[in-house]
């Protein structure tokens, strides 16, 4: 079960807006996805490692070396709004 | 908790006050890759915008970050010279947030396992004294992008109307190192941080300029009454300069200790220090500290080093500072001070050994590395490598010093003219004629005339003015414009005023 | 000529044996496409222009130098990136985002001189199983059009169903190839994690994804399979295959020790569906397949593992879709944290935002241990079962999904039941295992699918013995899609 107030943290923690009309139907269909994953929670797993990768590797390096890059103008290309080379955004504060 | 030897509770001015510092510091280190630590773009500074990027450290979708063999190196090598413990399973974290210069929305860092955990510096005093600063960990990271806030009155981000993103910074490789807050004063911060960047050229893994943001230092500031649990801290941010971070140190530890004497509490933020003002200002209340979602990073696999590695990269370690010191004393006969700063700088302490070593005088090399060279390198602000002058042409100038051809005020003459035109210094002696003169018979015939023109002196001379000695010794200069062996000048007129 | 016949190895050596011209093989798939798309909807562009340009430039060159695949056209699923073409990933936030570099296993295809006919409908960021959460079009199911393809790759599938391309690449993260690919009556493999490249793959779940190939025939999807597998520099975590897949000859099964997983076998899965399944057991037992039940206790608890990671790693992933450097950004924003929220909610569809935010939240604050540490010990245990399963047998075989194609708009509503649908396939990615979905029959006129798992890095006999049930079940059916709409 998941709370009103938890669905707008998380919600401002992703960077997404939802309608007023939406949020309840939104907390709804979360908690039930919430409380069958929570289901997990019922297994006894003490003493089992987790696994990150399905397939164990290690140590996988690239050497130091340079490789070319794109051109400003293709770096830029999909900006978009792009001024004096750099992508620009709104203010921030 | 370290066994500071400093004693607590003495605010630095000697007072005793009811405040005691604790502060910890962070300081993010660029490393002198080649590329970057995800992908295969050349590491930068000062160009063009975004002109050093790829799809990588774009943060296109569908692209992948791959380890940078080299930066796992570096950074092995500040872990061992700091004597962290290295070995181990060490991974990747994804630290996840929201802002313009962190392009795939996180940054790839590490969290829980990081590469490096348990040292120390031990960090000397101008007393003399030395404490000991705990470090807690060193690991790896990338760095953002750069931002630029256009449109307000002061660049930066309040009333900034927009800002402009460049990624050409973004993907550097930092490593990012964290120190136990066991410092107690402004000045033991900006001792250790004196000497980490000292350790760190000793590296050579990074620039370590803070100016330029190739080092840079966060603080954790709080106050406690002597022998009481730890205050509430602050983070303090972004210092550029050793200067700024003292002064902003000591801006801050005032402004909690005005607001702890007022009775109120500290309250957790981060807080920046104006330098033009000399004033701090609250950015934003810790409250709402940022959930970083800290999970390991899935595009990478775990970093292994086994203890070959380790002893490899160990044993590849330079000396350091401290210890190049001591064998500098050893060695070349030196006092304290000169060694010390001989061996505060790698390349400079390296250029000082091949000097002393040709010339064999370990004291003469000193004076001239450590006095016209050094003079020379700092005043056109070059690096010790980027020297007109080599050692070998430093030791030829000090050698015909030696020899006698050369006196030591016209050494410093040509060894000007060697910065400005790169020539060697016998080239210039001859050329100018500037040997000095050491034939006896050539200053016999010089002082014997200089002796007769001035019959009067010499009277005096001889009823016991020992002052007019000096006279002489100026006519004779004057006459072999200042280029008599000074030494036998003095003889032969001794033995002709006197004989 | 028939192009509802034809393979893609088919059409090879029609071209090699110049039966066909590059031009004109190019030109019967976009008859078709013409002819059946505004029906099936698999595409979200076709690019008519440039195929026919490559056909062109194929037919100029000697035979005798031409590349192995040069003139033979593919279709790609929409999350690949193929530098200069609009790659959307079937969202919003994506569109008019144009790669500045190729997938790897985009590459590699042109380098075998593959044609590309156009990019294929998916459901929104490879989210979803029916290909109703697409930003642009719903796809249809050749079969009944007012069914759904299955999904995330139903464009694949019903592209390949419907022969308006002779294969296609497609993408799985919980069974995302295998389930469109039993809903189409068609093949869909997806490989070892690791066997095949992710550069260029637009991430969802980092540690789950592979792609794969959607074709006609289980040798079609051995052939592809072996032009994009490979290490790669640019992915850490690719492995490549451990030798090249040799096309499949044998009809044998003799030896061959199969495990039927109790689990799957459940009330969840349709009469039909089970029907056809103990056809296809059947077969494989008269090709001399030993087939015996095993239990791996731990796969029902897969797929609520499985909703804790992915949607844990794509609300990282996902989180660089902010409108700074490509993509859609939200006009007039007055602050950038404005920009970035509506941005997103303007860009993001349903599906993609709740996956989000149940992937923040499992990671949030507090939470970590008891969601995501918890379903990666859960992964243990999965793969724990599957490799004492492998112990026993060679391969596991069971039903592909437990339904066959629903209706369009049926499960929308139901967001957990649209998940639980993945009982058999959600399991075989948390492991990283490699399975391939082939066509098994019939239920109500709608095909049904067997899938086959084998170990780690066990393509070829996978292939091989998926071949011989293929021959032996000897499916001829087709789509009865119309011809040219009037």
């Amino acid at each position: 079960m998941i709370t009103r107030a938890e669905v707008e943290h998380i919600a401002r923690l992703s960077r997404l807006h939802f309608e007023e009309q939406e949020m309840e139907r939104l907390r709804q269909d979360l908690s039930l996805i919430l409380d069958y994953v929570q289901t997990l929670g019922e297994l006894d797993l003490t003493g089992v490692p987790p696994t990150a990768h399905a397939v164990a590797l290690k140590n996988v390096f690239r050497p130091d070396e340079p490789r070319p890059g794109l051109e400003q103008s293709v770096a830029m290309a999909n900006g978009p709004h792009v001024e004096r080379g750099q992508f620009l955004v709104p203010r921030i504060g | 908790m370290s066994d500071a030897p400093v004693t607590a509770g003495v605010a630095d001015d000697g007072r005793p006050g009811a405040w005691e510092p604790v502060i910890g510091l962070e300081i993010h280190v660029q490393l002198k890759t080649r590329t970057k630590m995800f992908c295969g773009c050349a590491t930068s500074f000062g160009e063009e915008p975004n002109t050093h990027v790829c799809p990588v450290c774009l943060g296109h979708p569908g692209t992948l970050p791959v380890i940078n063999e080299r930066a796992v190196e570096y950074a092995t090598r500040i872990a061992l010279a700091l004597g962290c413990r290295v070995g181990g399973p060490t991974i990747f974290h994804r630290k996840n947030y929201f802002y313009p210069d962190l392009p795939k929305g996180y940054q790839i860092s590490q969290f829980d396992q990081p590469l490096g955990v348990g040292g120390h510096l031990d960090v000397e005093l101008e007393s003399g004294e030395t404490f000991r600063v705990g470090i807690t960990r060193v690991h790896m990271e990338e760095d953002a992008g750069k931002l630029v806030h256009s449109g307000g009155a002061t660049g930066r981000i309040h009333g900034a109307d927009h800002s402009l993103v460049d990624f050409n910074r973004g993907g550097t490789p930092l490593v990012e190192i964290v120190s136990e807050p066991d410092i107690r004063s402004p000045e033991q911060a900006r001792s250790f941080l004196t000497q980490l960047k000292s350790l760190l050229e000793h590296l050579d893994v990074s620039d370590v300029n803070m100016e330029e943001g190739s080092m840079r230092c966060d603080a954790n500031v709080s106050l406690r009454a002597a022998g009481a649990e730890f205050g509430t801290k602050t983070e303090l941010k972004n210092m550029n300069s050793f200067r700024f971070l003292q002064r902003g140190l000591d801006a801050e530890i005032e402004r909690q200790e005005d607001i702890l004497e007022a009775g109120e509490r500290v309250t957790q933020a981060t807080v920046h220090f104006d330098p033009t003002t000399s004033s701090i200002s609250v950015l934003r209340s810790k409250e709402e500290a940022h959930d970083y979602r800290y999970f390991p990073e899935p595009d990478l696999t775990p970093i292994e080093l086994d203890s070959e590695y380790v002893e490899r990269v160990r044993a590849s370690l330079p000396e350091f500072p401290a210890a190049r010191k001591e064998r500098m004393m050893r060695t070349y006969d030196l006092t304290a001070y000169d060694a010390g700063v001989l061996s505060a700088n790698r390349s400079l302490g390296d250029y000082f050994e091949r000097v002393a070593d040709i010339v064999g005088d370990g004291k003469v090399a000193a004076n001239w590395v450590t006095g016209d060279f050094a003079a020379y390198v700092n005043g056109v602000g070059l690096q010790v490598e980027q020297s007109v002058v080599g050692p070998e042409a430093l030791a030829e100038l000090l050698g015909l010093v030696a020899e006698g051809t050369l006196s030591g005020k016209m050494a410093k003459e040509v060894f000007a003219e060697m910065t400005e035109t790169g020539r060697g210094a016998r080239a210039i002696v001859e050329e100018r004629g500037l040997g000095q003169i050491s034939d006896s018979a050539a200053l016999e015939a010089v002082v014997a005339a200089v002796v007769a023109a001035n019959p009067g002196q010499a009277e005096e001379f001889r009823q016991g003015r020992d002052k007019v000695f000096g006279f002489f010794v100026g006519q004779v200069m004057k006459e072999t414009k200042g280029q008599a062996n000074p030494h036998l000048v003095n003889e032969l007129l001794r033995r002709r005023l006197t004989g | 000529m028939n192009v509802l016949g034809l393979s893609a190895v088919e059409c090879r050596a029609l071209l090699e044996s110049r039966d066909l011209s590059a031009l004109e093989l190019v030109t019967l798939y976009l008859d078709r496409i013409n002819a059946v798309d505004g029906d099936v909807r698999a595409f979200l562009a076709v690019d008519a222009e440039g195929a026919l340009r490559r056909a062109a430039e194929v037919d100029a060159i000697d035979p005798a130098q031409r590349r192995p695949w040069d003139g033979v056209p593919i279709a790609l699923k929409d999350v690949l990136c193929v530098e200069g073409w609009e790659t959307t990933c079937g969202s919003r936030i994506l569109a008019g985002y144009r790669p500045p570099y190729d997938a790897t296993a985009v590459a590699k295809l042109r380098e075998a001189g593959l044609i590309f006919l156009g990019r294929l409908n998916m459901d929104e960021f490879a989210m979803g199983s029916s290909t109703e959460n697409s930003g642009y079009h719903v796809t249809h199911n050749p079969w009944d059009l007012e069914r759904v393809p299955g999904g995330s790759s139903g464009g694949s599938a019903a592209c390949v169903a419907a022969a308006e391309a002779p294969w296609a690449l497609g993408t799985d993260t919980g069974g995302s190839i295998r389930q469109p690919a039993s809903l189409c009556g068609v093949v869909g493999m997806k490989p070892t994690y690791g066997a095949v490249s992710r550069y260029g793959l637009v991430a969802f779940a980092s540690s789950l994804d592979q792609i794969g190939p959607l074709t006609r025939s289980v040798t079609d999807a051995a052939a592809l399979l072996d032009i994009i597998a490979g290490h790669d520099p640019r992915d850490s975590t690719s492995i490549g295959l451990p030798e090249p897949i040799r096309l499949p000859t044998e009809t044998d099964l003799t030896g061959t020790r199969f495990g039927v997983v109790t689990e799957y076998m459940g009330d969840a899965c349709e009469p039909g569906v089970r029907q056809v399944f103990h056809d296809a057991v059947a077969a494989v037992t008269a090709l001399g397949g030993q087939c015996e039940e095993v239990s791996l206790p731990s796969v029902e608890k897969g797929i609520a593992a499985y909703y804790i990671i992915a949607p844990a790693e794509a609300s990282s992933n996902l989180a660089r879709f902010d409108g700074v450097r490509y993509g859609h950004r939200a006009a007039h924003s007055d602050d950038l944290l404005e920009m970035y929220t509506r941005t997103r909610s303007e860009g993001f569809g349903a599906e993609v935002k709740r996956r989000i935010m149940i992937g923040t939240y499992v990671l949030s604050s507090g939470y970590y241990e008891a969601y995501y540490g918890q379903a990666q010990k859960t992964r243990t245990l999965i793969m724990r079962d599957f490799e004492r399963a492998f112990a026993q047998v060679d391969f596991l075989i069971s039903p592909t999904s437990p339904t066959v194609a629903f209706k369009v708009g049926e499960r929308t509503d139901d967001h957990l039941a649209m998940y639980l649908s993945d009982l058999c396939t959600i399991p075989v990615n948390l492991a990283g295992l490699p399975g391939i979905s082939l066509p098994g029959g019939f239920s109500g006129g709608l095909p049904v699918g067997v899938q086959i798992v084998g170990p780690h890095f066990s393509e070829q006999g996978l292939i091989d013995v998926a071949y011989a049930l293929e021959q032996r079940l000897d499916i001829r059916a087709r789509p009865a899609l119309g011809e040219v709409r009037p």
